[in-house]
């Protein structure tokens, strides 16, 4: 399960490195690292790893700048390490192709379920069908979502959005990014439709919509799809 | 009157000594090689003394020094630096003049300037060289220069009584007296005869009759013992102020004022300038009153009376101003008011024997009612002193137009005419009460000279076509010729009265006018609420009072000087005009237009001064000189304009003080509580982790260690949160990011965040159903929720009930925080949200700035926050926060 294709850190700390280092392999991982964007550019292209680790904040390249490089001939999830409170970063990062992100200081549970998660969804194929997660099957060609066998009526955007963000799982979607693929361009700033339909949804879907398990807020950021 | 107990110096003296020191320090010092007359050898003494200077490696150079080729100057100039003359043309005449720019960009310590009391070549940046000599002082050049005793304001008519030649160049007393130095150059009369014989002295002023009327041994010796004597009083002066300074108590005498009468006559002059003398001699303060009434002063003597004034002030007098008919009494209001010890007053010319009658009446009043004060009556044979003091009655002057005569005549004309064709019901006496009432009524708008004309023409036409027999001008009855004696005089006292009473009521609605306007000023000027306001403010009553349009050129804190004209104003300071308001600020002078200093420019400028900053300079295009009552009214005005400016400026820096306090003391608390909650964590972390490194532990106490250093660093991070958003809020840089949010992510993410603190509590969240999308900022609020949880946590037992309740009321969003723990006490719960407050008891480990930072961030998005007690034990948390709503669902 654990893939055999190393862990990518590229962070310039080395207090930071090492306690990923540490966290990672002792949860099975494998991993391997560069202190700048540069290094960073060529351990990704050499060292074919399953999942990259980017801190936003390295030395001599903007992350945001070493991540579109990236992301022009690399697929593998990345994770971005930022400081808190930058959310536009994070944002900027997510829309420019990064699957998850942390804020420093970051709990080891939470990187390990993350990282978990990314890798999953890389490894699955991308066409499947009908996914399940739990007690929720959603049956993507006959737009059917089944909770506990039962079917659960939702409208057509309602089920759009379960479904992006379903098949997104592992990853965080900006508003932005959910809106545009739902809405459509002229509707990037109306983030009271999203919460909104996301609110009924929740109300559909969840056991307890006060504290949701499948429609997980991102404050500030996006919206994922827990797991 | 004088109140001032002896031997005790004034302390006003005191501040102005050591004022004058302080200047001292800054500006060059000036000293003076004074001298009788030419030739005495006081440019030989300043060259000499350079030369000496030079030698001990001061840097001295030669300003401007006329050396007339004689042979003994020229060696002496042959040592020493010289900055050449510039040229200045005029008419088509070459002048060489001293170059002032040229000596203040060499910047030397000492500069020589001979002939202080130069006019300059019309084109110069000023009009006489002592001007000059002024500014290189304040630019903190020391000047070495050279006067003559005929050249001092006070006593230049006194040496042309003397020697009989007229003295054109004089400097005002200021300059000598305030000089750090005067040398007296003196030699016998009968050495500088032998000079004079030997051809040794220049005079290329005076022909060659003056000058042996000048050089007579009676004329010298009398200059001697003037300047003798002047440089006796400087010495007697300074001993005085020395002792002042280093408070020794002495012979002082009881503080002495001197009032002098300044009237429109020539004579004043001289009495001022004979005042001024004994002022100085005294040591006594000058004012000079001049007293308005209601006899107005044709042109000639207003230019007079302006003139004296000048000098006064120019002499160093304070003028005082006032009005009023009834001149002993309102000299002795202002005396007693002044606290005046001596008046001096002049004897009339004795061209006018009625007027000598009426003067010495005024002189021996003065003397009666005097009480105290000494009156020094200066005699006209000695200082051509001829007051134009009339009592009681002022005689009638002409100035009224030719309309009002030409009504007058139609007016009496009229009314004769009517009263004729009724002359045989009315009775020729009762015609004459007709036309007498006719003469009253014009005298309330007519001026003396028509109501003369009236009066005269009346009585004629009386007479002629009233007065049995009529249609002549003789008169019957003894009693009829009374009778038009009477009518005359009566319509003459009635008209001229009338017009008297007009005049002074004219006089006191002109004075109240001024003072109301001068109020308006001010009261509009304290309301205005910003600088700029204020300044368009000081505009609008500049253009409503003199009908100028000015500009203000203030100094910003950079010291540069910007120009604000106001929303309307189109006039525009070309960048020369920028560099004379420039030279203005810094020497707080007048120049321009109708000044002394650059005449030829088109504006002139005023430097606004107020008691510690200097606000900048104002700039007007003035049409002509202001006469001295407008121009008194033009100096309370922008005095006025100048305080409430640098009251602004001064209550903008007192603010800036005091934010810098605050912040100081801020600064210091935040520090000693910061470094306090750093050090503890940090201790528990190196405390455990160098134990875990040094000594074996059992699994179970291994494990303990791990959680003190993990507790610790979770401090750590909260202390670090606090810190980075206390500063956010003291930066006042917070503005909130407002977008939609469901108030249940906002509560999950808190409680999450708060998960291990929160399990050993019952909490209970409660949210309606209905609950709709708020506009917030997300982050704030999250803060400010987490906070107050964190804090329920801390202070309450473990074990009872945390509620966090939410919903929407009325327009905004109401979230509250409850708790089972102690409550607040009443003395206590005003202060809770204040920086650093801790409650008493409270746990070890916390800044007290939780709740300071959720009220910050509360209110930065417009909401409240407070906190009650709980019926049953507790407190309740509220935070209120106006905002939009997206209710129900959004069909797709």
């Amino acid at each position: 399960m654990k893939p055999k294709d190393p862990i990518l850190i590229i962070d310039d700390e080395v207090q930071i490195r090492r306690l990923l280092e540490i966290t990672l392999e002792s949860n099975g991982y494998s991993t391997c690292y560069a202190s700048t964007g540069k290094q960073g550019m060529v351990a990704a292209a050499t060292q074919n790893p399953s999942l990259i680790l980017l801190d936003l904040g390295l030395p001599d390249m903007d992350g945001m700048e070493l991540l579109t490089k990236l992301r022009e001939w690399c697929s593998k999830p990345v994770i971005v390490l930022s400081v808190r409170n930058l959310e536009e970063d994070i944002i900027k990062a997510l829309d420019g192709g990064a699957n998850d992100y942390l804020t420093k200081p970051f709990r080891s549970g939470e990187l390990i379920a993350r990282i978990r998660a990314a890798i999953r969804l890389t490894d699955e194929k991308k066409e499947d069908p009908v996914m399940e997660f739990g007690t929720l099957q959603i049956d993507m060609p006959n737009h059917i979502l089944r909770k506990n066998g039962e079917i659960i009526k939702l409208t057509g955007t309602e089920f759009s959005l379960l479904s992006l963000l379903a098949r997104n799982h592992g990853r965080v979607l900006t508003h932005k990014f959910i809106l545009k693929e739902i809405w459509g361009h002229g509707y990037l700033e109306q983030t009271q439709y999203l919460r909104v339909f996301v609110a009924q949804l929740r109300k559909k879907i969840e056991d307890n919509p006060a504290v949701p398990s499948w429609l997980i807020t991102e404050s500030g950021i996006g919206y994922r799809f827990g797991d | 009157m004088n109140d001032k107990p002896e031997n005790r110096p004034d302390p006003d003296e005191i501040l102005a000594s050591i004022k004058m020191e302080e200047e001292q320090g800054r500006r060059g010092r000036l000293k003076i090689f004074f001298g009788m007359c030419a030739g005495v050898g006081k440019t030989y003494s300043m060259l000499r003394m350079a030369s000496a200077d030079k030698e001990k490696g001061i840097d001295v150079v030669i300003g401007y020094v006329e050396t007339h080729d004689r042979k003994e100057i020229i060696s002496l100039t042959e040592g020493l630096e010289v900055i050449p003359r510039m040229s200045v043309s005029y008419k088509n005449t070459d002048f060489q003049e001293m170059d002032l720019d040229a000596i203040i960009t060499r910047k030397p310590e000492i500069v020589l300037v001979d002939e202080l009391a130069h006019t300059n070549a019309p084109g110069s940046r000023h009009l006489k060289r002592y001007q000059d000599v002024e500014e290189i002082l304040d630019h903190g050049i020391s000047v070495y220069t050279t006067l003559n005793v005929q050249h001092l304001e006070s006593r230049s008519a006194t040496v042309t009584q003397i020697t009989g030649v007229p003295i054109r160049e004089t400097l005002p007393d200021e300059i000598f007296e305030n000089a750090d130095a005067v040398e007296l150059v003196d030699i016998t009369p009968e050495k500088l005869l032998e000079r004079l014989d030997d051809g040794k002295i220049y005079t290329p002023e005076m022909s060659k009759e003056a000058v042996l009327h000048f050089f007579r041994k009676g004329n010298i010796t009398a200059l001697r013992e003037m300047s003798l004597r002047l440089v006796a009083d400087r010495v007697d002066r300074q001993l005085k102020s020395y002792m002042q300074n280093k408070r020794i108590p002495g012979p002082w005498k009881s503080g002495m004022h001197l009032l002098a009468l300044v009237g429109p006559g020539p004579g004043s002059a001289g009495l001022i300038r004979w005042a001024k003398n004994l002022s100085y001699t005294m040591g006594a303060s000058l004012a000079a009153l001049n007293v308005e009434t209601t006899r107005p002063l044709n042109p000639d003597q207003k230019m007079q009376l302006n003139l004296n004034l000048r000098l006064a002030r120019q002499l160093g007098a304070e003028i005082i101003t006032a009005s009023g008919d009834d001149l002993v009494k309102v000299i002795l209001n202002v005396a007693r008011r002044e606290n005046i010890t001596h008046i001096i007053i002049g004897k009339p010319g004795k061209n006018n024997i009625l007027s000598y009658f009426k003067s010495g009446n005024l002189i021996q009043n003065l003397i009666r009612n005097s009480g105290n004060i000494d009156i020094y009556v200066l005699g006209s044979e000695n200082h051509g002193v001829g007051t134009h003091y009339r009592q009681q009655l002022p005689g009638p002057v002409f100035t009224s137009g030719i309309m009002q005569y030409v009504f007058t005549t139609l007016a009496v004309v009229f009314c004769s005419f009517i009263c004729f064709h009724f002359a045989a019901y009315l009775g020729y006496q009762s015609v004459s009460f007709i036309l007498l009432f006719v003469v009253s009524f014009l005298a309330t708008f007519m001026g003396i000279g028509p109501i003369l004309l009236g009066c005269s023409l009346s009585a004629f036409i009386w007479n002629f076509f009233f007065i049995p027999p009529r249609f002549t001008l003789h008169i019957d009855k003894t009693e009829d010729v009374m009778m038009l004696g009477m009518f005359f005089i009566i319509a003459l006292v009635n008209g001229v009265l009338t017009s008297r009473v007009r005049r002074q009521e004219r006089l006191t609605r002109d004075r109240e006018e001024k003072t109301a306007a001068l109020y308006q000023l001010t009261k509009e000027l304290e309301a205005a609420e910003s600088t700029d306001k204020l300044l368009e403010t000081a505009i609008k009553n500049i253009k409503k009072h003199f009908g100028l349009d000015a500009v203000f050129i203030l100094h910003d804190n950079a010291g540069r000087l910007s120009e604000f004209s106001g929303r309307h104003g189109e006039t525009r300071i070309t960048d020369s005009e920028m560099s004379v308001a420039q030279w203005v600020f810094r020497h707080s002078r007048k120049a321009g237009k109708f000044t002394d200093t650059l005449p030829s420019n088109r504006f002139t400028f005023y430097p606004l001064s107020g008691s510690s900053i200097r606000p900048g300079v104002l700039a007007v295009e003035l049409g002509s000189h202001f006469h001295d009552d407008k121009s008194q009214f033009w100096d309370a005005f922008i005095n006025q304009i100048s305080n409430s400016i640098e009251r602004r400026l001064l209550n903008e820096l007192a603010r800036k003080a005091r934010f810098l306090d605050e912040s100081d003391k801020l600064y210091k608390t935040l520090f000693n509580s910061i470094s306090h909650e750093l050090r503890i964590p940090v201790a528990a972390i190196m405390g455990s982790s160098d134990s875990l490194l040094s000594s074996e532990h059992t699994a179970e106490i291994r494990n303990e260690l791990y959680k003190e250093i993990y507790k610790a660093s979770v401090r750590l991070n909260r202390l670090i949160e606090n810190l980075l958003n206390m500063s956010r809020l003291e930066s006042g840089r917070i503005t909130p990011r407002r977008d939609w949010f469901d108030i249940h992510d906002l509560v999950n993410k808190v409680c999450e965040n708060l998960q291990e603190e929160l399990k050993s509590f019952k909490l209970h969240v409660v949210i309606p159903d209905d609950m709709p999308l708020v506009k917030i900022d997300f982050g704030l609020l999250e803060e400010a929720l987490y906070n107050l949880v964190h804090n329920a946590t801390q202070y309450s037992s473990p074990g009872t009930r945390i509620r966090i309740k939410s919903f929407y009321d009325n327009g905004k969003l109401i979230i509250q925080i409850m708790d089972r723990g102690p409550g607040f006490s009443p003395n206590e719960i005003q202060f809770i949200f204040n920086k650093f407050y801790r409650v008493e008891g409270s746990k070890p480990g916390g800044t007290g700035l939780g709740l300071s930072i959720a009220k910050g961030f509360v209110e930065a998005q417009n909401g409240t926050i407070s906190v009650e007690n709980r019926q049953n034990g507790g407190a309740r948390f509220i935070i209120e926060i106006p905002t939009e709503v997206v209710t129900g669902e959004i069909r797709d």
